[in-house]
């Protein structure tokens, strides 16, 4: 939970309208007393709002310095404030009253006590908790508004490292050249970042989809970074005809098979080679789907290359983070450095074929 | 104007862009002679001092090394008394170096490259050729301190536009912090010891950082350890003032230069109080001892 730091100030605002309520509130039980026939008006008016006013005060002001910053004091406090205060109101406000209406005996020898008293605690403990309410609903608010912030902020993270403008931006000069130069190829590069962008950008990130759709999808990256590259990038993607159907999370291995190329191929001047596997293998509660994206590349020991890259961090974190939901602690994803090499990273998930 | 047709070295490591790149410069410059077309930066480097052409075309994110590091090692290299080639860097698309260009004025294209900002940049590099023809050593000098401007904004990890932490008088470090004025610097006594003994060196004890490999040199008066941390890591924590970069894996002491001398093929050295050898200084750090 973050710290909101507009309301680590005393706020005065608040704190105004409070006294304003309250003083309105106080002015109504007056004119209702005055109404019932409890006496003049003008006197009920001065215990009313005495009562009111010091209630007010000490509550609001006890508030601010029991639990500056954070609406009211948490459970027990905040009980004992509201008594604290509506005691001290009704103590000091009947002797407001008093002092106005010129009454003299002690309080506690007055026949009209007990209404009194009931009325300042019912209405002291009413106000509070309107208070209490609507302060709780405020905090609830900024902290849903804060959270669709959060939520946001990682959907732009997570489209920003898939597209990644410099791989944009190659992508595209590569076309402009092959528009001039061979117009087929070009119009064939052209249809898979087509398809390329609008897997990353659909907003189909819920549902999953079929384990071919998946390929098709790792093939139009691999074949727009094989344009790019050149004879430096061969890769395979190996599928089985009956897993074809068994459904996965859309773009679930895509960080993996960007990491393999921008961490694994991309910093080796030889490049190499990405295979992306899909088996199953018996585990303790039926079988387990088992996919694998393997390159020869630099290794997870290498340095990092230069700025603007995002780490492999993100991307793993990210798949590991969609696993989970859909999985909970019921799959594995392992990351072993080759010895000849390379990264292979391995995940496996209870298979489950779509109907 | 020269009289010979100037040549050129385009270092991309993406085929077709090279490819492409060739071509429009065949059609924006039909003079200019491409003698090298190489895909990392190593090869760059190698290249590019064995065929010493006019004109350098760098992209920035490349296999093995990057292009700003390419240019780096090639102005250490670049021998003396040779006029440096013009530089132009490409880029997709790289913020933090695409700012550190515009801000020192140093060539840069954008892929993909386009006819007119062609034409512009290689009107800018003919200029510069015949400046350089022209008025010698100063135009070159001009030119080094642009490309030092920019290695010096983008080498330090996570500096974007601060400056530089080693430039005299500038922000020392990038983040605020003071600089640490005793670096507790972990130590490996390098003959035979293997990192078994572990001296504590105060900073004030040192003259020079000196990478080597895998390592830095860490180098006393009559003492040598060796650290992991690399340079580019230590560079915030040390004070600018102190001590100066003279190369690109060189720091010395300033106050602890004893003599900068020019060795016979023309190469600008100096030697340290306290140290037998001598320290090669890099034509990008030279103009520190102009005035000498």
């Amino acid at each position: 939970m973050r710290t909101m730091a507009p309301m680590q100030r005393f706020d005065l605002r608040s704190w105004a309208r409070h006294g304003l309520v309250t003083a309105a509130f106080s002015c109504a039980i007056a004119l209702a007393l005055t109404v019932t026939g409890q006496g003049a008006w003008d006197v009920q008016l001065a215990y009313s709002l005495g009562i009111g006013l010091v209630a007010w005060l000490v509550i609001d002001l006890g508030r601010h310095l029991l639990a500056p910053g954070s609406g009211w004091p948490a459970g027990w406090r905040g009980a004992l404030l509201v008594a604290a205060g509506t005691g001290a109101g009704y103590v000091a406000g009947t002797a407001l009253g008093d002092a106005y209406s010129g009454h003299s005996a002690p309080l506690w020898q007055r026949e009209a006590v007990p209404t009194s008293l009931v009325i300042t605690v019912l209405a002291g403990v009413a106000i509070s908790f309107f208070f209490y309410s609507r302060a709780q609903a405020r905090q609830l608010q900024l902290h849903m508004a804060q959270a669709q912030r959060d939520a946001a902020e990682a959907r732009l993270k997570l489209l920003e490292a898939q597209l990644e403008p410099h791989m944009l931006f190659n992508t595209l000069a590569n076309l402009r050249v092959l528009v001039a130069t061979d117009p087929a190829r070009a119009q064939a590069m052209l249809d898979h970042l087509i398809a390329y962008l609008r897997a990353t950008l659909g907003g189909s990130r819920s549902v999953q989809h079929p384990l071919a759709d998946e390929f098709e999808r790792l093939r139009d990256y691999l074949e727009l970074m094989a344009v790019r590259m050149g004879a430096r990038l061969a890769y395979q993607l190996d599928l089985p005809e009956a897993l074809r159907g068994v459904a996965v999370p859309p773009l679930l291995l895509q960080p993996l098979v960007e990491n393999a190329i921008r961490h694994g191929l991309e910093p080796q001047v030889q490049g190499g080679r990405i295979t992306v596997r899909a088996s199953t293998r018996p585990g303790r509660a039926g079988m387990l789907l088992v996919l694998e994206v393997q390159d020869t590349g630099a290794g997870p020991a290498a340095p990092a290359p230069t700025s603007g890259a995002p780490g492999s961090h993100f991307g793993l974190a990210q798949v590991r983070e969609r696993l989970a939901t859909l999985h909970g602690s019921d799959f594995t994803l392992d990351l072993i450095a080759g010895s000849a090499g390379g990264t292979c990273v391995t995940i496996t998930f209870p298979l489950q074929t779509t109907p | 104007m020269s009289t010979t047709a100037p040549r050129a070295l385009i270092a991309e490591d993406e085929p077709l862009l090279a490819a492409a790149l060739r071509h429009e410069l065949a059609q924006a410059w039909p003079a200019l002679q491409v003698v090298a077309s190489v895909g990392d930066g190593r090869t760059a480097v190698r290249e590019a001092l064995a065929l010493r052409p006019e004109v350098l075309f760098f992209d920035i994110r490349m296999p093995g090394q990057s292009g700003l590091d390419a240019a780096a090692e090639l102005a250490d290299a670049w021998p003396a008394g040779q006029p440096f080639p013009a530089l132009v860097f490409v880029t997709a698309y790289d913020q933090y170096a695409v700012q550190a260009f515009e801000a020192q004025a140093v060539d840069y294209l954008l892929k993909p490259v386009q006819a007119a900002r062609l034409a512009r940049t290689v009107a800018r590099v003919r200029q510069a050729l015949a400046g350089r023809t022209a008025q010698g050593g100063a135009f070159e000098e001009a030119m080094l301190a642009r490309l030092r401007g920019v290695l010096e904004t983008l080498a330090p990890v996570g500096v974007s536009s601060a400056g530089s932490p080693l430039s005299p008088g500038g922000p020392s470090s990038a983040d605020g912090t003071p600089p640490a004025a005793r670096l507790p610097v972990i130590p490996a006594g390098i003959a035979g010891t293997q990192g078994a003994v572990v001296r504590m060196v105060p900073i004030e004890e040192v003259l020079c950082f000196e990478a080597a490999d895998k390592y830095v040199r860490v180098l006393t008066a009559g003492e040598e350890y060796l650290i992991r941390t690399p340079l580019r890591q230590l560079l915030p924590q040390l004070d600018g003032e102190d001590f100066w970069q003279v190369h690109r894996g060189t720091l010395v002491r300033a106050s602890a230069i004893d003599a900068v001398t020019r060795d016979e093929s023309g190469r600008l050295g100096l030697t340290l109080h306290g140290r037998p050898e001598r320290f090669v200084v890099s034509r990008l750090y030279a103009h520190r001892f102009r005035a000498m």
